[in-house]
């Protein structure tokens, strides 16, 4: 699989995607510099995480700007897999590629530490491989994770299974006034959505941090087949 | 040059954590009586144009594709 690695000033989970997606599970991992207009023809596109223009104006308000976003734009308009992590899922939802925004967390503290989720949708490239209400233990480390939409479109989502994952108890409980599991206040718990077609997924949470056992206590278990097999699926 | 004033809000209703975090920062020096402390952000800049309504299709364009996000924000553009 050819993945296009998005690199804007202020990222900083790049090398964890080259990691994960490419020396792990042997995808063959480009950087793209944001200022690139060409992304090579790629498989996938990851826009990872960090901290893009310095989180300036609002996370990912000016990256959305970069040339390299017109050329992600028109990929995804042509059903092309997107996939933004963290600092990557606030830049597509400030592009208008998925519906959303990522506000400050409730709790007004930066959230690192680990967290679960749960697969909530087979609807999309990303988790259709994955069994539903499959938990998946793996870290965040956000302040704007706040998962935030109008009623309308939150019913839209809904509705059309575009919820990709929620944030959730160790069962698998999900909880959204629940301030522990729902640690950043995200309406209905909603830790990653898709679009419509599936083919452009967002969400907060880490996995690709979690796929070797040694830094996840075992839970590599879970996020382990989720990255590997998106890889796999090109 | 015409100069701009551009406000940006938070929408009513959606939740203002900085704000909270002011009131809260007030209690604690003994301030009371204050409530739905809302924080925004004023941008101001130029704009090469013969005067404000000339200025203005630019400036809301400027507001529109970037200082403001519609979902969650308004923003208000004045003549300064």
């Amino acid at each position: 699989m050819k993945i296009a690695c998005l690199v804007f000033p202020g990222t900083n989970c790049d090398h964890d995607i080259d990691h994960s997606f490419g020396t792990l599970f042997q995808g063959d991992v480009t950087p793209v510099w944001h200022r690139s207009a060409d992304l090579g023809n790629p498989d996938l596109v990851v826009v990872p995480g960090g901290f893009s223009y310095g989180d300036y104006l609002r996370t990912g308000a000016l990256a959305k700007l970069s040339p390299v976003m017109d050329a992600v734009s028109k990929f995804a308009k042509a059903g092309g897999r997107v996939v933004g992590i963290c600092n990557g899922f606030q830049i597509l939802c400030e592009a208008g590629l998925l519906p959303g925004v990522l506000l400050t967390n409730a709790n007004m503290k930066f959230a690192s530490k680990f967290i679960h989720i749960k697969v909530q949708s087979s609807n999309n490239f990303f988790t259709k491989h994955m069994a539903m209400d499959t938990v998946i233990h793996c870290p965040v480390a956000h302040f704007d994770g706040n998962y935030f939409a109008d009623p309308q479109t939150i019913e839209s989502l809904e509705k059309h299974n575009q919820v990709v994952f929620r944030y959730c108890s160790a069962e698998g409980d999900v909880d959204a006034r629940n301030p522990v599991t729902n640690f950043n206040g995200s309406i209905n718990a909603i830790a990653g959505v898709s679009n419509r077609e599936g083919n452009v997924v967002g969400f907060m949470p880490h996995p690709e941090r979690a796929v070797e056992a040694i830094v996840s206590n075992g839970w590599d278990i879970a996020a382990r087949p989720l990255i590997s097999g998106v890889v796999a699926s090109a | 040059m015409v100069k701009i004033q551009v406000l940006v809000r938070l929408k009513a209703g959606v939740l203002d954590v900085q704000g909270k975090a002011i009131e809260g920062g007030l209690k604690g020096i003994g301030i009371e009586g204050v409530s739905q402390m809302r924080v925004g952000r004023l941008v101001e800049f130029e704009v090469d144009a013969k005067d404000f309504e000339a200025a203005k299709p630019l400036a809301t364009k400027l507001c529109d594709e970037l200082l403001a996000n519609p979902i969650i924000e308004s923003y208000e553009i004045k003549n300064v």
